[in-house]
């Protein structure tokens, strides 16, 4: 009687695990990445004969929780259409019984990995903007990420950034609006959109109260308390200061970060969206991106009051070379009287 | 602020100075207020030149070349008024036109195009 190597195993297991794509038009190529709720592989769509991202279930079987998060999540790409968010392509059901669904396939790196080739301040706070429009779009749509950290945004080759992983997002009704009959269908076709003045409450009854969802560091205080009712847009801002901040110091939000050398400015950006109390963050994301947005043009930013000497280096800052220019004239002017004196 | 502005607002700083440093000439400290004012139209002239310039071509070579060229001749019409000081007048007046000019080119907004 021969037995088994645990290598033998081990790939017997894996082919186990394999979806059954029999009966799609999709091919499986490999996999790409494991989550808590599911798998990601690559596949070839024999039928338009290209790559996609093909998500699905880990484990055949009865899983009619997980699988309901699975097509939510699937609905909540199909109602964000935005070049900032990946798009959903289809969705189905596999011989196995398993929901999966397809996505655009994103060739990049992750924001976290991304990062480490980029020097420029400036050019990760142009990287935070995307984020932060794709992120605006959701809000608008009265989508909430929950889950935004660097390793949920990919950068692609051509620089376009990605807002993934949405199998958190909730749907939010806007004030005043009656929630809807079915408490489980958080996913409405027809969500008006919404104007950032209006700020979406919480309806969604798919999230218990006091179930925690999320990533340490990037959670905001609201959502590690498992305080469902409290959530709104802003615990999405909590999480946008945190990647913010990692991608200034490029330091993982639950590490102790070294922001000495970081700007006031961006500093107290990065502590009013990320501040404990919602009541103190920015309200939407617009005004955080409006602040960062006017820290790149050099302009004073909502979150800090400057001094008179910070005011002074920021303009010199901003008009460096005209300023210089101008000494250089006076100096030339000085010489010139000098030399014409003699 | 537009290009016109910072080219008018520029070139008025930079000529008042200009006419300024007039007062290091002991010869024509007498005649300060006059040679104030007229620099610093000379400079606005320049600026709003520069800065109509800016507008229409955005090239920041050809911007201080233009600067350069206004400044120039307007600094040689007032030497040539003067009768004298020619140097002293002309190239001063000339870096402040290529300044203006620069100014103009890398600063201050353009409108948009009307639809």
């Amino acid at each position: 009687m021969k037995f088994l190597s645990d290598k033998a195993l081990t790939r017997l297991r894996d082919g186990a695990e394999l979806p059954d794509l029999a009966g799609t038009r999709y091919r499986l190529l490999g996999q790409i990445a494991r989550g808590g709720m599911g798998v990601v592989y690559a596949a070839q769509d024999e039928t338009l004969q290209r790559r996609v991202a093909l998500k699905v279930l880990e484990v055949p079987g009865d899983q009619s929780e997980l699988a309901d998060r699975l097509i939510r999540e699937a609905r909540v790409l199909a109602l964000l259409e935005h070049p900032g968010i990946v798009p959903v392509h289809d969705v189905g059901t596999l011989a196995d019984g398993r929901v999966f669904y397809t996505m655009k396939f994103v060739e990049g790196q992750r924001l976290d990995q991304y990062i480490a080739s980029v020097a420029s301040i400036p050019d990760r706070l142009r990287i935070f903007l995307r984020i932060c429009e794709a992120v605006a779009f959701a809000h608008a749509r009265a989508v909430l990420h929950r889950d935004l950290k660097p390793s949920n945004v990919m950068v692609g080759p051509f620089g376009e950034v990605l807002v993934m992983d949405w199998g958190l997002a909730k749907i939010l009704a806007c004030a005043g609006e009656s929630p809807p009959d079915d408490a489980a269908a958080t996913v409405w076709q027809t969500k008006p959109t919404l104007t950032p003045g209006d700020r979406p409450t919480e309806i969604s009854a798919i999230t218990g109260h006091g179930t925690i969802m999320g990533t340490p560091g990037y959670m905001s205080p609201e959502q590690t308390r498992g305080d469902i009712a409290a959530l709104d847009i802003r615990s999405d801002i909590f999480s946008l200061g945190a990647v913010l901040r990692f991608l200034l110091t490029r330091t993982p939000a639950n590490s102790q970060a070294d922001t000495a050398r970081m700007d006031r400015s961006l500093e107290a950006i990065c502590a009013k969206a990320a501040a404990p109390d919602p009541a103190q963050r920015y309200q939407i994301v617009q005004e955080l991106a409006l602040d960062v947005s006017r820290y790149l043009d050099g302009l004073a930013v909502a979150a800090h009051r400057e001094s008179l000497l910070e005011k002074s280096l920021r303009f010199y800052r901003r008009y460096r070379f005209f300023i210089l220019l101008i000494l250089a004239y006076l100096v030339m002017r000085m010489l010139l009287l000098i030399f014409l004196q003699r | 602020m537009n290009k016109i502005l910072l080219g008018l607002f520029l070139g008025a700083l930079l000529g008042a100075i200009d006419g300024a440093s007039a007062w290091f000439t002991p010869a024509v400290r007498n005649q300060m207020a006059g040679i104030i004012i007229g620099s610093t139209i000379k400079g606005l002239i320049a600026g709003v030149a520069a800065g109509i310039f800016a507008r229409k071509v955005n090239s920041v070579p050809l911007g201080i070349l233009f600067g350069l060229g206004v400044g120039f001749v307007l600094a040689f019409v007032v030497a040539y008024v003067q009768h004298g000081y020619y140097f002293e007048i002309i190239l001063p007046g000339s870096i402040v036109g290529m300044i203006v000019g620069y100014a103009t080119q890398r600063y201050g907004m353009t409108p948009a195009p009307a639809r």
